[in-house]
């Protein structure tokens, strides 16, 4: 049995050594994750907003569907978006399948939720706390819209950071609609479920730290800067 | 929303989109891709033909199931009368022996059901059985699953006992291999997923060499008469080049800790 010890020495090792596959398997995990964040902020973020600011008929189901959805399975996204883009499918004339935009869409399927939910939790509860100055100050609910919305931004980039979090660690989806193919549609989780597959489990391990790593950074690099925005406030 | 589909759009078309020529997408056993033959045959074909060959590696039932959906130019699995029935169904244009290795039970070293030396595969089989030895089943319908429910098949009910010693996984072979060391369980395995497997705990050969362990593994282009949107002439020139002497030799090249994993029989 490996050791985890021998596996972050594997992880430091792949690092150090820049090996290009592993480079190629990173820069395309990035690429279609943070893709798909952006999508997916593109659709969460009004959604979020306007289920928090307006009221319409259905609004209260239309909550309780988005919050169930945060916890969508990958797989079954997967399966869904593969039958969707299969040549024998109803898109399957895009010729998606097995691509790393099929791979984004999965993600951006499971990622939107995400975003919507948290975004609606952040702005509901600025709301009940801002509504009464708002009104007393005779803002219509776009204005009110604003002002929310840039209040509340720590919390958006927190939502943005837990779907970037789900999009980068998730390999159902993606091993079903790109393939897991070398060089094309391999990404960081779908390489670890391979070489487990292969009983090499010191480096699967070991890209399970580098993954770690990644997203530590990414995390330290969005809250470095959002430390930075925040501090001239402070001071 | 106008937003979010036009980044969504941004998104996709920065993207290469609809099957492009040259490529060729192979839908293939796992064991081909897990034991590194691909990484080995490939690099020499692509030279060879100009192509950009691509493989998609699942379990050989899944690989069928996706070609029939016309998700994939040519096959490369293990499950001989399921091949001939694809190509029969007018799926494939045609079926080509490739290449053979065989099938070997592994068990724990200690082996509790003492099958170990066993050249019978039934007697093996049944020695397991009696003994109530655990023995994990690949149950997800691949070729080396169709292979064991054959060998099973007369040696003992294992639907019967299936949740008791018989353990039925729905995972690859890496999986089940990974879980059979786990459990200290017996399994049947391909040589070659076996012999570039690294996670082997104690386990190890108990009984090969029957013939019924045979394992044939064929090709197959998909059917463009059924799919319009393969690559028929990249699937046929890449399936041709892998029966010729020089794909049949690069096979033939291909070995592991100076092993060979697979032998080349096209006709």
């Amino acid at each position: 049995m490996p050791t985890f010890l021998d596996s972050i020495r594997t992880a430091l090792a792949l690092i150090a050594s820049g090996d290009p596959d592993l480079v190629e398997i990173v820069l395309l995990s990035l690429r279609v994750s943070l893709t798909a964040v952006v999508a997916a902020a593109a659709i969460g973020v009004p959604l979020g907003a306007a289920l928090a600011v307006f009221r319409f008929p259905g609004r209260g189901a239309l909550v309780v569907l988005v919050n169930a959805l945060m916890g969508l399975p990958p797989v079954v996204v997967g399966l869904v978006v593969y039958l969707s883009l299969s040549a024998s499918g109803p898109l399957g004339v895009l010729g998606l399948l097995y691509t790393p935009a099929a791979m984004i869409i999965a993600q951006t399927i499971l990622v939107a939720p995400i975003i919507a939910a948290l975004t609606r939790a952040a702005l509901a509860e600025m709301l009940t706390e801002y509504d009464e100055t708002l009104r007393a100050l005779g803002a219509n609910r776009i204005d009110t819209l604003g002002t929310l919305l840039w209040d509340a931004r720590f919390a958006l980039v927190t939502a943005l950071l837990a779907g970037l979090g789900r999009a980068l660690a998730e390999v159902g989806a993606v091993m079903l609609v790109g393939g897991n193919i070398d060089h094309v549609t391999r990404v960081m989780t779908t390489a670890i479920a391979l070489e487990t597959s292969r009983g090499a489990l010191p480096l699967a391990l070991g890209l399970g730290f580098v993954l770690l790593m990644l997203t530590l950074v990414l995390n330290a690099a969005v809250l470095g800067l959002r430390a930075r925005l925040e501090g001239p406030a402070h001071a | 929303m106008k937003t979010a589909i036009l980044a969504a759009g941004f998104a996709l078309a920065a993207l290469p989109a609809v099957a492009q020529d040259g490529v060729v997408l192979v839908q293939s056993t796992t064991s081909t891709q897990n034991s590194g033959l691909y990484d080995h045959i490939l690099p020499i074909a692509e030279e060879a033909l100009g192509l950009d060959i691509r493989v998609v590696a699942v379990g050989t039932g899944q690989a069928l199931q996706n070609a029939e959906r016309c998700d994939g130019d040519m096959l490369i699995v293990h499950a001989r009368d399921a091949e001939i029935a694809f190509v029969e169904a007018g799926f494939g244009t045609e079926r080509r022996d490739l290449m053979y290795n065989d099938f070997v039970i592994v068990g724990p070293e200690s082996d509790p059901a003492g099958v170990a030396g066993t050249g019978d595969v039934s007697a093996a089989l049944a020695a397991i059985a009696g003994a109530g030895a655990p023995f994990a089943s690949r149950g997800d319908d691949s070729g080396t699953h169709r292979k064991e429910l054959n060998l099973w098949d007369g040696v003992a009910d294992v639907a019967a006992a299936s949740g008791t010693w018989y353990r039925e996984l729905g995972s690859g072979m890496g999986a089940t291999l990974n879980a059979a060391v786990g459990m200290g369980a017996y399994t049947l395995t391909d040589r070659a997923t076996w012999l570039a497997f690294e996670n082997r705990g104690d386990l190890v050969i108990l009984s090969q060499g029957d013939e019924r362990l045979f394992n044939q593994y064929g090709v197959i282009p998909v059917n463009p008469a059924h799919c319009p949107n393969v690559n028929a002439e990249g699937a046929t020139a890449f399936a041709d080049w892998l029966v010729s002497d020089a794909g049949q030799q690069a096979i033939a090249d291909y070995s592991l800790g100076g092993e060979q994993l697979f032998f080349p029989n096209a006709e």
